[in-house]
């Protein structure tokens, strides 16, 4: 029982990190159909950024402390909202009506220059996050079972900026506009939505959010290098199509589900199948609901 | 006769390649409900979509109240007074109602007050709407989705309405009931440019037809000279 929960508490957390992510390309797909390829990377530079934060932090003989997060995280979720945009304007949008291809290359060509980026300007070794930024420290919940205290700062960070995102998008008139964009720009046009308005400001949240995420999960792991967005990213992106590719709660299902279910394979099995029974666990669930577990609620009637 | 609120001068528009109008001319007083008939494929929805901004004319001007729209994009046209409830009804089917009347008033912006006036006349128009607000639009008839797609179009108050086919799909007694609404519609100030392929009904309720052949119109004036004419009556009434 005691591993039970100790592994969901630790799967959850990741899963909420996948799931931040995975709102990035999922936001993208539903009002372009477009898999944002760079996004991973986004994210990854929310890791890079996040340490060179810190680490101008420590260089100017600021404060130290897990207090610097809090400002770091702001400009970093401001930096990548604004690459975010960029990238759509120069990347995307030209190629607008060029049909399905050309954008999934330029994303891939955007994805690659972002990480080459990363390299060349940070080093291919790892870098760790110093450890000041941190609060030591665990608290014991139920049963012998303890949580670092940072790793509940990370979850409720993720949890918190989730619920905002989804009061956003369910109650407000913009919000509104943005799913209407997803299901139909030229309608949403004729209701006088500026649907590149309405897409540039996806490309603005969807990359803050990954840029938290990238944050938080190189705290929690420590250290990470330019490969983040490939193989975390990667992940995040199937967690996207699981909850239903297009759908908000969806990519948050899709991520909690996902880091819940590594997790209980890690702590049950063995840490070098987790990948293994996670990825057979999808193969499953898509072959039972192709469109993932919240996509297509409604069929469209004639 | 005052101005028209909407003059379509020697419209051309293209579909790729394929020249859809090639020169059409109209105009619609304030006050008039306007029919545009003619077969499928005949240009109908796309000089709808031309006037609301979603094909691109090649050649010719759309003025909206004497103001020309060639330079304007899509989803400003809505602020100059026209609405358009396009062919298909096109609602937002994982939207609710009340989302999808909130999408119709997109263009007045924070004004509370006169989007829930708005709302309370589209209810009063169509009881059914207000019944079913917070479910998915998905999830209504198609009769209802055709309530949901007109009451959305007036919800930004329009001058003009542009309707694509409002009967298409629907039974006969649901069509004289929208048929109803349209001209309920129409007699508290609303002018309606009608595209219809249900030609007689569409002419018996408008003054004034316009009949297109592929591109063109090849016959106009008011409605019930229409529905004598001779032509008219063989190529579109079904009569011999």
């Amino acid at each position: 029982m005691e591993l039970f929960v100790q592994n969901i508490i630790n799967g959850l957390t990741i899963g909420a990190f996948y799931a931040l992510v995975a709102l990035g390309y999922t936001m993208v797909y539903g009002v372009l159909k477009l898999i944002n390829f760079a996004h991973g990377d986004l994210f990854m530079w929310g890791a890079y950024l996040g340490w060179a934060g810190l680490s101008l932090v420590a260089l100017l003989g600021l404060k130290q402390g897990v207090w610097a997060l809090i400002p770091v995280v702001i400009l970093v979720m401001a930096t990548l909202a604004l690459l975010g945009a960029l990238i759509e304007r120069a990347a995307y949008r030209p190629l607008r009506s060029a049909g399905r291809l050309p954008p999934i290359v330029s994303a891939l060509g955007a994805a690659f220059i972002l990480e080459s980026l990363a390299r060349n300007i940070f080093g291919a070794s790892y870098k760790t996050y110093p450890g000041w930024a941190e609060v030591t420290g665990s608290i014991t919940v139920v049963g012998g079972v303890t949580v670092g205290v940072m790793q509940i700062i990370a979850l409720i960070a993720s949890l918190l900026l989730m619920a905002i995102l989804y009061l956003f998008v369910n109650y407000t008139q913009v919000g509104t506009a943005m799913r209407a964009v997803s299901l139909d720009h030229d309608t949403a046009r004729l209701m006088g939505i500026d649907v590149n308005r309405i897409i540039t400001l996806v490309f603005l949240i969807g990359p803050a959010l990954g840029g938290a995420a990238g944050l938080m999960v190189a705290v929690r792991y420590g250290s990470f290098d330019f490969t983040l967005g490939w193989t975390f990213g990667l992940k995040a992106f199937i967690a996207a199509i699981l909850g239903g590719i297009g759908n908000i709660p969806g990519a948050m299902l899709g991520g909690m589900i996902l880091g819940a279910v590594e997790s209980l394979g890690a702590g049950y099995i063995s840490p070098q199948w987790k990948d293994v029974i996670a990825y057979v666990l999808l193969v499953v669930i898509l072959l039972a609901r192709p469109t993932g577990l919240l996509g297509e609620r409604v069929a469209e009637k004639l | 006769m005052s101005e028209p609120i909407l003059e379509v001068r020697d419209l051309h528009a293209y579909y790729g390649h394929v020249h859809a109008l090639k020169g059409i001319s109209l105009s619609v007083a304030a006050g008039e409900i306007v029919a545009l008939i003619g077969a499928n494929g005949a240009g109908k929805s796309t000089t709808l979509r031309a006037v609301s901004g979603l094909v691109r004319p090649r050649e010719g001007d759309i003025l909206i109240a004497g103001r020309s729209t060639r330079d304007l994009p899509a989803h400003q046209i809505v602020y100059l007074g026209v609405s358009h409830a396009p062919e298909g009804r096109k609602i937002f089917t994982t939207l609710t109602v009340n989302e999808n009347l909130n999408m119709g008033a997109y263009s007045l912006g924070r004004a509370k007050a006169t989007i829930e006036a708005h709302r309370r006349r589209v209810f009063q128009l169509f009881p059914r709407l207000a019944e079913r607000r917070n479910q998915l639009a998905g999830t209504l008839s198609g009769g209802e989705q055709q309530m949901l797609a007109i009451g959305r179009a007036l919800m930004s108050d329009p001058q003009i309405l542009l309707l694509d086919e409002p009967s298409l799909g629907l039974a006969p007694l649901l069509v004289r009931a929208i048929f109803d609404t349209i001209r309920e519609i129409n007699a508290a100030g609303v002018t309606i440019l009608l595209v219809e392929q249900n030609a007689r009904a569409a002419l018996k309720l408008a003054n004034k037809g316009y009949v297109l052949e592929t591109g063109r119109i090849v016959l106009a004036g008011p409605a019930d000279q229409l529905l004598a004419d001779a032509r008219v009556r063989k190529a579109y009434l079904g009569e011999a």
